[in-house]
């Protein structure tokens, strides 16, 4: 399954990567030899086996439906790159 | 009973069949967000009912609040489905503004809900049973504005993280009114649960309408998704309109593309979504940062057990034990308050009558007003005390009619209303013998066309005599002295 | 009596007991020493205000007599992976700047409400991804170990490389670790240190920035097991606030070192003699495996079968979640932004501006093997595989208590000598990767020295939640390896 060079391109823009040609060609070399190393994984027979679903031993924990967080939008944004009336801002969006 | 058509959409090569499919997303109605603990109410301030697990922060994980898979599971019940005692939540990873993490939180090859089904009932009395696909849990997105500034958008997480669940339906629609009625259907069995309030105007309640034609009986044609339509009125406009979009493309040679569009309600018309780029590849896998989740059978028994009786059942009922026609029956149940309130005013009366009471004057009132039943003025042991104000013969059912108007305007009880108006019924046959005599000996012409055989006055007369007691002269004794007096 | 700066977590504890001196000389002189390593590039934002106004309150609670324990006084420094309150956190990548949490990680949280004092943050591999510190957005850590007669920099490890550094200048007496695919086992190694890694869902992951969430574990860097033992139990603990954590009592570990492990099933798995591993180690793990015979252990030959399988398996599952989990990372909540023409423009300029090239590789991979066409190939096939790498360890546990490797492949390398190639790279964690996948607990214990006097770490796996008895057998082996080599501090001058 070897990855040419629009592959790359789709998997940037899937990532939001912004890639240059240049970088195109680098990625397109060494996710194919990673992805050449991880082949060896086809070796194995794994008919029947479930794919792991959890790492510990448990049952997934459930809470109540009680309001018990929010209330500090200052919190909330004050990290942010861009805000105006407590909303953070983005480059317009078209829909 | 006429036969109704079925909906086809004639074209210039012949008729087209619409086929739809429903993605509904209904907002779980708890106090707080699937996975963090912020409020869910609507129309806070901006980002003010946002955890940090809401707004993504970094080492934020969620923990799931057990009341909305409670819900779920309960509306699964309500459509009659299978419950999966075994689910898993996936990721769906892509980017967008209001999706702080950069994936939601859904549930893809292992849904809590698997097959079940909604029938509709249709204005013949007949009904049609729809399948459900199935039901998952998933959080919402955040809000962005667009209108605040030219070159911005802003961001408000208070949505993002509330619980939805979205019901699919198998593509089992044929038209504008089908898919009209599924959704008020699946409203009412969301009302009646409990878990959803419905409410389309404020966006807990929202419709994905997948849109495609073919020849009766052909296979399935490309279908067209039209995103987050927001009112019953709205989808049943949008699915006439796509159908017929798609109908005339394909007329004209064109080709309907798997695309995902967007209903222009000012226009009446869907349009090709602007934002649609590369193909959507999401990605799909289960979050590690959950487990899968396991229901117990017995705690699903219970849910099972401890569910309200619902429209079907409660609808199945009223036809068999109170003799309702299932027309009649459907319009009661559709409204679990409705209902709730027929059922009190049909307690221990003719239950034919309490309908007809309830669906014509009571609902006629209400709709005039603007009212829904949870506002009526009139309640419903008022409505009883006039339906037996008219059962024992106190006043005439046309005299009732009037005291309900004067009941629904001011709230008073129907007894008082007759008391202060004087509208009992007169039943005193020396009154309506004295009012007789004057009505015959005013229309000697008349009595005499009568007496010689023209029967058709008999009506003219009662008008009169009614007419001159003011409506209160009880209508049978009225009939029985007057035969008497003009054969006389 | 030996200088402050000298004593170990365990021995400052008593001599804080003893009133031998006070926590905030304790703190002093730890502070001196982080200013005199700045050389190292360990520590990336200092706190000594912090850290003297928590010895001081320290002090305060001891002369009152309300000392909080063990950790109360004890100046510690905290991998930039964990969050911390007011104080920049940003898992060393440029895409998080400037970013100052207004929460604090529960297991940093934990060490304050034990009185912990804190000393400041420590680099490490952008987002945990590396094994040699190398990919850290603010530069290389050096290593305070060289080799002999050579003055070349060399590789602290990775990803807690800082932190590894940080304790082997003698720079706290502990310090935080994540591991996810070896990141404290690798650097312990690296740097003669004892680095623990606890079972899966022993320590909370709320707070700590996210690389793959069904790896990373927060876990412990001590001069000694016992005051990594010590640092452990004061972090570990139950939290609702994640799914994944585990409601069980934290035992007292340190109780638990009595050194006897007589009787104790040591298992060798054969499949960890790899090609090509050097002399020193294997001669090391040999070693190993007789301090333990002599001690009265019982070694039992055991079969991991599957252990071939276990990096690049690792390589498929952990690229994947990242990709995922650094999805947030997207210039609109918190952190660099980037500006663009439009709001696809500017997510692809910060995420491509502000992630490191390794990260980008693996978000890249991870992208790559989650998408329509590729998920059953892929990542599925890993997720069959590491449920066979699981098993495996399950029925070598039920025939052993532990399980003795060696840690690492080779002894510390320096800087750029490998970091051209990721696959080689990716092979320093052969060995802790498997357990990691298990979810196990593992612990590297130095051992010896390589030929150029470098640390060599032998590594002892447990049963999951069996910490104590993984403990244990490493103190046992701690003593019977009697590490005693520091690095010549060098960085002082």
């Amino acid at each position: 399954m070897a990855l040419d060079n629009a592959a790359v391109r789709k998997i940037a823009r899937l990532a939001r990567i912004e890639v240059t040609e240049a970088e195109v060609e680098h990625y397109a070399k060494e996710l194919n030899a990673i992805l050449g190393w991880i082949e060896q994984l086809s070796e194995v027979k794994t008919d029947n086996i479930a794919p792991m679903s959890r790492v510990v031993d448990m049952k997934l924990p459930m809470r109540k439906d009680i309001v018990s967080d929010g209330g500090k939008q200052a919190d909330i944004i004050v990290n942010a790159p861009e805000t105006a009336a407590g909303y953070f801002v983005v480059p317009k969006v078209v829909e | 009973m006429t036969e109704v058509k079925p909906y086809q959409v004639e074209g210039v090569t012949g008729g087209w069949e619409v086929v739809i499919g429903m993605e509904v997303h209904a907002q779980v109605l708890s106090q707080a967000k699937l996975f963090s603990g912020a409020a869910t109410a609507f129309g806070a301030e901006p980002n003010s009912q946002v955890s940090l697990v809401d707004a993504a922060m970094p080492g934020m994980l969620p923990v799931i609040n057990e009341y909305c898979v409670k819900q779920a599971v309960r509306t699964g019940l309500g459509l009659d489905a299978t419950i999966n005692h075994y689910s898993v939540f996936d990721r769906k990873n892509y980017f967008y503004p209001d999706l702080p993490a950069g994936y939601q939180i859904s549930q893809y090859t292992q849904p809590i809900v698997g097959k079940g089904k909604i029938v509709l009932d249709l204005p013949d009395g007949s009904s049609r049973t729809i399948g459900i696909t199935r039901l998952h849990l998933e959080q919402d997105a955040g809000k962005s504005v667009h209108d605040q500034h030219p070159d911005h958008s802003y961001v408000d997480l208070n949505r993002s993280g509330i619980a939805l669940m979205e019901i699919v339906s198998e593509p089992d629609l044929r038209s504008p009114e089908e898919a009209g009625l599924y959704l008020r259907k699946l409203r009412t069995i969301l009302r009646y649960i409990g878990s959803c309030d419905g409410n389309m105007d404020e966006g807990s309640m929202r419709a994905d309408v997948n849109v495609s034609v073919r020849r009766v009986g052909a296979k399935f044609g490309t279908r067209c998704e039209i995103k987050n339509v927001n009112s019953i009125r709205y989808v049943q406009q949008a699915v006439a309109y796509e159908a017929r979009r798609q109908v005339d493309l394909i007329e004209n040679g064109g080709k309907v593309v798997q695309e995902t569009r967007l209903f222009d309600a000012s226009k009446g018309v869907t349009r090709e979504m602007r934002s649609k780029e590369d193909a959507h590849d999401y990605r799909y896998f289960p979050d590690p940062d959950l487990l899968p989740l396991e229901l117990d059978p017995h705690w699903v028994e219970d849910l099972k057990s401890t569910l309200p009786e619902l429209p079907d059942a409660k609808k199945a009922r009223y036809v068999a034990d109170l003799g309702l026609s299932p027309y009649d029956a459907s319009v009661l149940v559709a409204e679990k308050e409705a209902a709730a309130y027929y059922e009190a005013v049909a307690k221990g009366r003719d239950a034919k009558f309490a309908a007809n009471w309830v669906m014509g004057d009571l609902f006629g009132l209400l709709n005039k007003a603007g009212l829904d039943i949870t506002k009526t003025p009139v309640g419903p042991d008022q409505l009883g005390s006039l339906i037996d104000l008219i059962k024992n013969g106190t006043i005439s059912g046309r005299i009732a009619k009037e005291v309900f108007e004067e009941m629904f305007a001011s709230g008073e009880d129907p007894a008082a209303i007759v008391e202060a108006k004087g509208l009992k019924q007169v039943t005193d046959t020396g009154a309506i013998e004295r009012v007789i005599d004057e009505v015959v000996a005013g229309n000697a012409d008349k009595v005499a066309e009568y007496r010689s055989g023209k029967e058709k006055l008999f009506g003219f007369f009662v008008g009169q005599v009614m007419k001159a007691s003011q409506g209160k002269a009880n209508p049978a004794l009225v009939n029985e002295i007057l035969k008497k007096k003009l054969t006389a | 009596m030996t200088d402050i700066i000298d004593l170990d977590l365990g021995s400052a504890r008593d001599g804080l007991a003893k009133k031998a001196f006070s926590a905030l000389e304790l703190a002093r002189t730890h502070v001196q020493a982080m200013e005199d390593a700045r050389s190292l590039n360990a520590i990336i934002i200092e706190t000594p205000d912090r850290a003297l106004a928590d010895a001081k309150a320290a002090d305060q609670r001891r002369a009152k007599g309300e000392s909080l324990g063990a950790m109360d006084g004890i100046p510690i420094a905290i991998k930039d992976v964990f969050c911390t309150k007011g104080v920049v956190s940003r898992a060393c990548s440029k895409i998080l700047d400037g970013f100052s949490p207004t929460y604090e990680s529960t297991v940093t949280a934990n060490l304050w409400q034990a009185g912990a004092v804190m000393l400041g943050k420590t680099n490490m591999d952008e987002f945990a991804m590396g094994s040699s510190n190398e990919t850290s957005a603010l530069g290389p850590v050096a290593s305070p170990w060289r080799r002999r007669g050579d003055n070349r920099p060399l590789v602290p490890g990775g990803s807690s490389g800082g932190s590894a550094a940080a304790v082997a200048a003698g720079v706290g007496l502990g310090a935080t670790g994540s591991d996810t695919g070896g990141s404290i086992r690798q650097p312990a190694a690296f740097c003669g240190l004892v680095g623990v890694k606890p079972t899966y869902g022993r320590c909370s992951r709320w707070g700590m920035i996210a690389f793959a969430s069904s790896l990373d574990q927060a876990g412990s860097f001590g001069r000694t097991v016992r005051d990594a033992a010590i640092m452990l139990r004061a972090m570990a603990g139950y939290d609702p606030k994640d799914s994944t954590s585990v409601d069980r009592p934290v035992p007292d570990y340190e109780a638990a070192l009595t050194g006897n492990v007589k009787g104790l099933r040591v298992g060798i798995p054969k499949e960890y003699r790899v090609g090509g591993m050097p002399a020193a180690i294997e001669d090391l793990w040999q070693r190993g495996i007789g301090w333990f015979k002599d001690m009265g252990a019982t070694i039992v030959d055991i079969s991991l079968p599957h252990t071939k399988y276990a990096l690049p398996t690792y390589y498929v599952i952990a690229p994947a979640e990242a990709s995922s989990n650094l999805g947030r990372y997207d210039g609109v909540r918190f952190g660099l932004r980037v500006s663009g023409d439009n709001v696809l423009d500017m997510y692809e300029k910060t995420r491509a501006t502000g992630f490191g090239a390794e990260v980008k590789r693996r978000i890249m991979i991870g992208t790559y093997v989650l998408s329509a066409g590729y998920y059953d190939a892929y990542y599925l096939k890993a997720q069959k595989v590491r449920a066979l790498i699981a098993r495996d360890f399950t029925a070598a546990f039920e025939q052993v208590d532990v399980v003795l490797t060696p840690t690492t492949p080779s002894a510390a390398f320096a800087h750029g000598e490998i970091a051209g190639d990721p696959v080689a790279m990716y092979l320093n964690d052969v060995f802790a990767v498997p357990a990691s996948l298990a979810g196990l607990p593992g612990v590297n214990v130095p051992a010896g020295l390589s030929p150029e006097g470098l640390p060599l770490g032998l590594q002892l796996l447990g049963r999951t939640f069996d910490e104590s008895g993984l403990l244990n057998a490493a103190f046992a082996l701690e003593r019977a390896a009697n590490f005693t080599a520091r690095a010549a501090p060098w960085w002082r001058q």
